[in-house]
């Protein structure tokens, strides 16, 4: 990139530099995402949750953002409405004509919106969810390949309700000419799908692009592509505005490439670095599904998040939601907004109420947020070989407590677990096992696969039946823990683990590797 | 001549609206069509049609049949 080194601004150096801002009374003192206890390079997630992490103004900025903070998302939710349906590139891994109202991943919407109805229903969704403070404009084509589209939404949607949060995810080829237009409107944050810094290797993800009146093709497309994702992410990080990078994981492809790209991103001052795995199936319809390509699995995409921890922070808790998502990540709450509903309802924007419920949600988060600290500090030190890590599969409904029944899981969360500590590594999405009351025996196997590489699974109940088929399977039911905070619970059960190994009860072994869960169904309605 | 955008493939996207020369292209019924009058297939603006090389999907925008 020509004319830009002067503008790099590394967040180690916002980092370093702005320290002393960052021990405001009214947050907690210690950061909390994804397990760590604050403390330099066990960030594993975006921003770990506290501002000893961050400058002020960037914790401000990220602290209410479920993408942008592992600890918010359990809190806020957040929105996309789908205005912006043109793309100007293609990607092997996007197929245009689909749309499924039962599947959740990037590009998939059910109806797409104006600007103006895309304002009312983010004051209606606004209204009726209080805790949902972010709008993003995500597609399901490139927000800036319709940027009048995007910008008015923003420009309406401010006058409306001010204290939303707003953000926009792009493929960066039209980035750079927007980015004074980002500026105007306030927001704070920009997702760029970033695959590779090697056109040679983006000739293989992007078949063509349309550029300058052209359709271009092959390695010079992925070059100008590049060119402008990198030129993008410079602008951005000059005005002080806020980048995740999204990176799709194809093995084969990029796998080996990705820690190029994860130096490069952070070099040019991205926040947060999130490393998807491709969904690819022949059904999807898109050119990787229909010609064999397959996505990594559980233990390849850790082994490469792995690899780029310590570059820029790693997001490990992103849901691959819909262009059209609502809710907490996780969750999808759109078939209750659709535009039908939305004109029936009755909707009154009250900043008071909305600001009233967040006072309410920050301080049950901060009350969470000591008492895990206060648990924690109470743990006794585990006496085993430090050098082994084992992962355990945690059934949660939030707060994290150890506190959802096994059948109820849609999706579990992975701590890695050593006798230093338990770490958030990501989450498994699985088909639900128990529904209506009964065990489904025919998606119980799909449950274990998804979580085969897991020494232990913690529950607050679990069936006799599937405790059985989770033993045989080599994996430890573990129910004892109830209520319990997950960290805690981990570090207890791992602690156990590690004393029958000691006593030869057992033998410490290395476990498999688990498959991940391919388009998730939005929820077993 | 003029190109006409198959109804069957559109998948409303919008993305060739903005590119014609001609204000060719407009919305209708959550799709797009071509208004044959005022679609020149780029003749005199560029070298290729704009709708063509933008749209996402293979063989949605064609010549229409005298």
């Amino acid at each position: 990139m020509q004319g830009a080194t002067a503008s790099y601004v590394s967040i180690a150096d916002l980092k370093s530099s702005h320290n002393a801002l960052a021990t405001p009374a009214d947050i907690p003192a210690t950061g909390g995402g994804c397990g760590t206890h604050g403390g330099e390079g066990k960030a594993s997630c975006g921003s770990s949750g506290g501002p000893d992490d961050m400058p002020q103004e960037i914790w401000d900025k990220v602290k209410n953002h479920p993408c942008y903070s592992e600890e918010a998302h359990h809190h806020y939710a957040r929105m996309h409405v789908a205005v912006a349906p043109a793309c100007n590139i293609q990607c092997n891994y996007c197929n245009r004509k689909y749309d499924c109202s039962n599947e959740s991943r990037p590009g998939v919407v059910s109806q797409k919106l104006t600007p103006e109805q895309a304002v009312k229903k983010v004051v209606a969704v606004a209204s009726e969810i209080p805790q949902m403070t972010v709008l993003g404009v995500a597609g399901p084509g490139d927000s800036l390949a319709n940027p009048k589209k995007t910008f008015d939404t923003f420009r309406m949607l401010q006058e409306q309700a001010p204290d939303i949060k707003l953000c926009l995810s792009t493929n960066g080829l039209a980035l750079p000419d927007n980015v004074d237009e980002i500026a105007k409107y306030n927001v704070d944050h920009v997702t760029i799908t970033i695959n590779m810094v090697d056109p040679e290797i983006g000739a293989k993800i992007y078949p063509w692009i349309f550029w300058d009146h052209k359709r271009v093709t092959g390695v010079e497309a992925a070059r100008i592509l590049h060119e402008q994702q990198m030129k993008g992410l410079e602008m951005l990080t000059a005005r002080g505005i806020l980048t995740k990078i999204n990176s799709v994981l194809i093995p084969g492809i990029n796998d080996e490439h990705m820690i190029e790209v994860n130096r490069e991103v952070k070099k040019r001052g991205a926040f947060l670095h999130n490393i998807m795995p491709l969904i690819s199936e022949p059904e999807h319809g898109t050119y990787f599904g229909l010609n064999g390509q397959r996505g990594p699995t559980a233990q390849e995409l850790k082994a490469v998040q792995d690899a780029c921890m310590g570059g820029a922070n790693l997001m490990r808790h992103c849901r691959q939601c819909r262009a059209d998502a609502v809710g907490l990540l996780g969750e999808d709450r759109s078939k209750e907004f659709t535009l039908d509903k939305i004109e029936e309802m009755e909707v009154v924007y009250d900043l008071d109420r909305r600001r009233s419920y967040q006072d309410k949600v920050e301080a049950e988060r901060q009350a969470q947020h000591a008492a895990k600290v206060e648990a924690l500090a109470a743990q006794p030190e585990i006496a085993f070989d430090e050098n082994i890590k084992v992962l355990v599969a945690v059934a949660t409904k939030g707060g994290g407590r150890v506190n959802e029944h096994f059948g109820h899981v849609t999706e579990f969360q992975i701590f890695e677990v050593s006798s230093k500590e338990a770490l958030f590594v990501g989450h498994r999405r699985v088909d639900q096992y128990c529904q209506g009351g009964f065990g489904d025996d025919e998606q119980l196997p799909s449950v274990v696969r998804a979580i085969n590489d897991c020494h232990a699974v913690l529950v607050a109940k679990i069936g006799a039946c599937p405790k059985d088929e989770l033993k045989s399977a080599g994996i430890e039911p573990i129910d004892q823990y109830v209520d319990e905070f997950i960290e805690k619970a981990a570090l207890s059960w791992f602690a156990d683990y590690a004393s029958r190994v000691v006593d030869g009860v057992i033998e410490h072994q290395p476990r498999g590797d688990a498959s991940i869960r391919q388009g998730a169904f939005t929820a077993a309605a | 001549m003029s190109l006409t955008i198959v109804a069957d493939v559109c998948t409303g996207c919008s993305a060739c609206e903005p590119e014609c020369p001609n204000d060719a292209i407009s919305e209708k019924k959550n799709l797009f069509v071509i208004d044959p009058e005022l679609c020149t297939e780029c003749e005199g603006h560029y070298d290729t049609p704009q709708c063509v090389a933008v749209c996402p999907i293979d063989d949605c925008i064609i010549p229409l049949a005298a």
